[in-house]
């Protein structure tokens, strides 16, 4: 081996690469794609920060005020006599996060299968079904919000419905690509024993693809409670109200308070989630189970 | 053949005691789904009681809903159809610029985020932080940005910077460093040692470990998380304008607020298109960058 190694000289390297220049580095015009590329980025870059400020005097202004009026006046956190409100209005953000999921994922169950190319043979139905399912989440929740509290008014109710529809959408995209992944094997069996497209359905597909359904709605509820703590700010429920208020009012210690709140109520429903996933599927080796669906 | 095949011995009472605890094994099944259905509908009573959910309220505001929408878009008549849309796009001037402004504060946001992310996520990978405190703290640093929604973060940015889009863009940047922190000391975690072993064994410096070894793993990865990253953003810039940091947001918001409710479906179909068309794009420039590299997630 040794011996073998040795006996290659750098003059052989060098016929080798006059032989395949290829092999030793991109051509020239991919390097000066290459480069045009990313110098193109940078220059995008930097006249961005020119564009939006982040050269002038006020950015640093802005970032001296920040460490000084933010990060000062926000600790310690006070207000805790208003703790059982505060609390209270968590409890009705969660109680939103969980109707608004429930609603989403009721009404998905059925269009997904319609969105499956597995279930519906009907090509333009099924595409129609899965651009109706991007056009509801294209939208983000706050846009909804505004939209329902204008329809139906100030409150939960509006949250409510925003989320549906979002979770809606989503759950159409979800479910339909764990149908259209399942064995065909299942339901050929019951196919071949006699079975109609109901039982298909029943026996076939759902004892495969529920698991993962239970988990995305899982995941995405722990999502939504992250969702359902900012609609208040444009009136639609939850304690994003009693937040925006306490920062447009300077009162920033009360605000932390919240800040806080909203943090150890995500985490608590984080792990609620995480046990309650592990207990009914078994489903501790994917942390996340939807990946290009769904905020971090 | 079957018939012949000898019968296997079966204890007496084996197949009674069977039948009994299998009983037994079902009423314990039926026992539990049972108690779980029942806290499930206890918490959906618990809930619907919580955040007052009426369902008259729904049913008499659901027809408001599509009356709503239906003002979204002024009549256009067939005939009139280039003029009417003209007359409805009246300020496209404007709001093609707060959309540039938008596309531009979520690619800036996705930069910065990316990169201050990025280098953090060394420290938020358990196998490259030095100290076990350092990785526990930075993970704690990165939950803390993401955790809290990017609106309360420009809300925050708003009170030092004031009203406009520099506002939006830092808040959007805290978010995507709590984000791409987290995926990449994920990416970074799960890397092979083999390459970089050989690497080493053919005598090759830090440097080239890192650059043959460790970056062909990771990068395709990076690349897709940050597609994706920017996709997201760019949903989260036409909403942080809804508090005054800034995009379309703000011309959505005042729109509504001021009763202008054609504005507002033109400016809603705008946010359409943008956001599919970035949907797609990111889609196919996604599977370019996987396709690139083995993708082991």
């Amino acid at each position: 081996m040794t011996a073998q190694f040795a006996s290659i000289t750098d003059a052989d390297v060098a016929s080798e690469r006059e032989r395949f220049p290829r092999m030793f580095s991109a051509s020239a015009a991919e390097r000066a794609r290459f480069w045009l590329l990313w110098g193109g980025l940078v220059a995008l870059t930097i006249y961005c920060l020119y564009r939006f400020g982040f050269f002038s005097g006020d950015f640093l202004h802005g970032v001296g005020k920040f460490a000084a009026v933010v990060v000062g006046q926000l600790f310690p956190p006070k207000g805790f006599e208003h703790l059982p409100e505060f609390a209270k209005v968590m409890g009705e953000t969660i109680a939103m996060a969980f109707l608004g999921t429930l609603m989403g994922a009721v009404l998905a169950f059925p269009l997904s299968f319609l969105a499956s190319k597995n279930m519906t043979r009907a090509r333009p139905l099924q595409f129609g079904a899965r651009r109706f399912a991007d056009l509801l989440r294209s939208f983000d929740y706050l846009i909804w919000a505004l939209i329902f509290v204008r329809a139906i008014g100030l409150g939960p109710l509006a949250g409510i419905m925003a989320i549906a529809i979002v979770e809606t959408g989503t759950f159409i995209k979800l479910y339909s690509e764990a149908i259209e992944n399942l064995d065909r094997k299942q339901v050929d069996g019951i196919t071949a024993a006699g079975g109609g497209s109901l039982q298909r359905i029943r026996f076939g597909v759902l004892p495969q693809v529920l698991p993962m359904m239970l988990s995305n709605t899982l995941y995405m509820f722990e999502h939504n409670v992250r969702s359902a703590s900012i609609l208040g700010i444009v009136g639609a429920g939850g304690i994003g109200f009693l937040l925006a208020d306490r920062l447009r009012a300077y009162e920033l210690q009360d605000a932390c308070l919240i800040i806080i709140l909203i943090i150890v109520a995500v985490y608590a429903i984080d792990y609620l989630s995480k046990f309650l996933r592990e207990r009914l599927i078994g489903d501790h080796r994917r942390r996340e189970p939807v990946d290009d669906a769904v905020q971090v | 053949m079957i018939a012949a095949a000898p019968a296997p011995s079966i204890p007496r009472g084996a197949a009674a005691r069977f039948e009994s605890e299998y009983a037994a094994y079902r009423r314990k099944k039926k026992l539990y789904a049972f108690l779980a259905g029942a806290a499930f509908i206890a918490c959906i009573i618990g809930a619907g009681i919580t955040a007052k959910f009426d369902v008259v309220t729904l049913v008499q505001g659901l027809p408001r809903t599509t009356d709503f929408l239906m003002k979204l878009v002024p009549p256009i008549e067939a005939a009139t159809f280039v003029k009417d849309v003209k007359e409805w796009y009246w300020d496209i001037g404007k709001w093609l610029d707060s959309l540039l402004n938008t596309l531009l504060m979520a690619y800036l946001a996705t930069v910065l985020g990316t990169i201050i992310g990025g280098f953090l996520s060394f420290f938020a990978a358990r196998n490259l932080a030095r100290h076990y405190a350092i990785y526990w703290i930075m993970r704690r640093v990165l939950e803390i940005a993401r955790t809290v929604p990017d609106i309360v973060w420009a809300l925050l940015f708003i009170i030092a910077f004031g009203i406009g889009p520099l506002a939006g863009i830092l808040a959007i940047t805290v978010h995507t460093i709590g984000a791409q922190g987290k995926l990449f000391a994920e990416v970074n975690e799960n890397i092979s040692v083999l390459p970089i072993d050989g690497i080493r064994a053919a005598g090759g410096t830090w440097f080239e470990e890192m650059r043959y070894a460790v970056l062909p793993q990771v990068i395709p990865n990076y690349m897709s998380y940050t597609f994706w990253r920017l996709e997201l953003n760019v949903r989260s810039a036409t909403i942080v304008g809804f508090v005054g940091a800034g995009g379309i947001g703000h011309d959505l918001f005042t729109s509504i607020q001021l009763l202008y409710f054609s504005d507002a479906g033109a400016i809603l179909l705008i946010i359409v298109a943008t956001i599919m068309c970035i949907d797609m794009l990111s889609e196919k420039f996604r599977h370019s960058a996987i396709g690139k590299a083995s993708f082991s997630h």
